[in-house]
């Protein structure tokens, strides 16, 4: 069972229905929400981890309640030439995807448990976390 | 008989290759290891360092003459205006300079992702800079008007000139309020969510010379990765002994140097353009300083750890804005590179701003300088105002 990133793109339309409710009670599915909002026009986007032997019916659920599956293909990258290891960006990092390694103080990046918050790109002071499409 | 020693005796060392030169860690281990009085006659120097945000930081250029001459009433540089209410042709660019039509905290939080110190990075790293001046126009100024490209290679002269940097401790800031605050100690969550500090501790400049026994005017300094030198004290050099609530005395605390140096020596690692969102730009500047051991007592304050330093916890929502005394304890810079502090009973996740490993290679580079013979002692030519100076701020009173 593999563990799938997509970005869903929610309407106005169907914004406001417990889609995701579907997709765990009748698909059996695992999902982990990594990011979720919606804009001051109702459209809403989330980021899913999913897991499942249902998947791909999972998937085709989604696609007939008109919300778009985009693959997650945008990832955060550390410049390491940039980072100093200063660590401001590890007490904002809510999954230690960024933390300090003790007792060398070094500020270690374990991208698999990013989540995309792009918190670390905003607190960087010397911008060294950037963001990948 | 106690050991004394003197600058000149350490440079012969230095000269002859002899000199023992050990990083404010590694002494550390040796007095723990022979104790004060032994480690003291075995080192000659102990080295320091720090590498964080000083905003107190930037740079005079002079740009050279055009042909015909201007005088240069105004200067920008890639965007970013200089102060030029000096000579013709001499400019000083402050770090946390912000270009004319940056958008602040207008749209809050701010993201300032360029200012002063990014021009200084993008100038040490011999990157073209836009240069646009205007003046008035006089007999021996015609010109008004000048736009063009420099580079640091082109230009007569650049030095650093930090009216205040090194601070010798730091607060570690915290935020009481319910809501997220950015401040020059970074983002802050609300209700202590996590706590900011800003010192290299035991690797830390003014933390290992408390009294100012060995740094003063005229001591020679790693700056930016080149070679500088302590001008002057910094502004708001307030040198005093932290104590605690019981009245125990803990580290120095509150003194500030003004540094100066050629930026042409100077390294795009060691000067680094910083942004800090909702606050503003600055520059982060690399540091290092030698204490040579003159005495035990000076070995004795230079091999103090992160269990003996320590730092005032200070609310940023409130008690800092505006400017109510007091603070919130103290913490070890050893708890606080654990990475969870206690404050009023919670745990509060901790994280610095300067890095650590930084001015652990400062501090090593700057060894190696010595140990090659390269960088002699500057003896301070006067030394700055200590703790005993008793000097207090002065605050702004309204009239």
């Amino acid at each position: 069972m593999t563990n799938k990133k997509v970005v869903l793109k929610f309407s106005a339309q169907n914004a406001d229905k417990p889609i995701i409710y579907h997709l765990v009670k009748d698909f059996d599915l695992i999902i982990n929400i990594l990011k979720a909002s919606i804009n001051p026009h109702k459209e809403g986007t989330m980021v899913l981890e999913i897991s499942g032997d249902r998947y791909e019916e999972g998937i085709s659920f989604l696609e007939e309640q008109r919300v778009s599956v985009l693959p997650l293909n945008q990832e955060v990258v550390r410049n390491e030439e940039r980072c100093t290891s200063c660590g401001a960006c590890t007490v904002h990092c809510p999954t230690q995807a960024l933390y300090i390694d003790r007792p060398s103080m070094e500020v270690k990046f374990n991208d698999e448990s990013c989540i995309l918050c792009l918190m670390c790109v905003k607190t960087c002071p010397v911008k060294a976390m950037e963001v990948r499409i | 008989m106690s050991l004394e020693r003197s600058f000149k005796e350490i440079n012969e060392r230095i000269k002859k290759g002899k000199a023992v030169v050990l990083t404010a860690e590694e002494v550390i281990e040796k007095v723990k290891e022979k104790g004060v009085s032994a480690a003291a006659r075995e080192v000659d120097v102990v080295t320091t360092g720090t590498f964080g945000p000083m905003c107190s930081s930037g740079v005079f250029l002079n740009f050279g003459h055009a042909a015909p001459r201007i005088r240069m009433q105004k200067v920008w540089l890639n965007n970013v205006p200089a102060y030029t209410g000096i000579a013709a042709v001499d400019a000083y660019l402050g770090a946390t300079e912000l270009p004319e039509d940056d958008p602040l905290n207008s749209n809050y939080p701010g993201e300032f992702r360029y200012g002063g110190g990014h021009v200084i990075e993008e100038l040490v790293s011999g990157k073209p800079v836009k240069l646009r001046a205007i003046s008035y126009g006089t007999d021996c100024y015609p010109r008004r008007e000048i736009e063009t490209t420099i580079t640091l290679g082109d230009i007569n002269e650049a030095f650093l000139f930090n009216p205040r940097n090194c601070y010798q401790n730091y607060n570690c800031a915290v935020n009481l309020s319910d809501r997220v605050i950015y401040t020059y100690m970074g983002t802050l969550k609300p209700n202590l969510g996590n706590a900011h500090f800003s010192t290299s501790g035991q690797l830390s400049p003014l933390l290992k010379d408390p009294y100012f026994k060995t740094i003063g005017i005229g001591t020679r300094i790693f700056l930016g990765g080149g070679i500088g030198y302590v001008a002057w004290n910094g502004t708001q050099h307030f040198p005093s002994i932290l104590r605690d609530e019981s009245g125990r005395e803990l580290n120095g605390s509150g003194g500030t140097l003004a540094l100066i140096g050629d930026l042409k020596q100077m390294n795009a690692r060691w000067l680094m353009g910083t942004s800090f969102r909702g606050y503003g730009a600055t520059l982060t500047v690399g540091v290092g300083i030698p204490i040579p051991v003159l005495n035990e007592e000076i070995l004795y304050h230079a091999a103090k750890t992160d269990e003996e330093l320590f730092a005032p916890i200070v609310d940023y929502s409130d008690a800092y804005p505006n400017r109510k005394p007091g603070n919130l304890g103290f913490v070890s810079y050893a708890e606080l590179k654990k990475g969870t502090i206690r404050v009023m009973g919670k745990d509060v996740p901790s994280a610095p701003l300067s890095s650590y490993p930084r001015a652990r290679e400062i501090a090593g580079i700057l060894k190696q300088w010595i140990q090659k013979g390269d960088f002699l002692l500057g003896e301070p030519v006067q030394s700055l105002p200590g703790p005993e100076s008793g000097i207090k701020a002065n605050v702004l009173e309204e009239k």
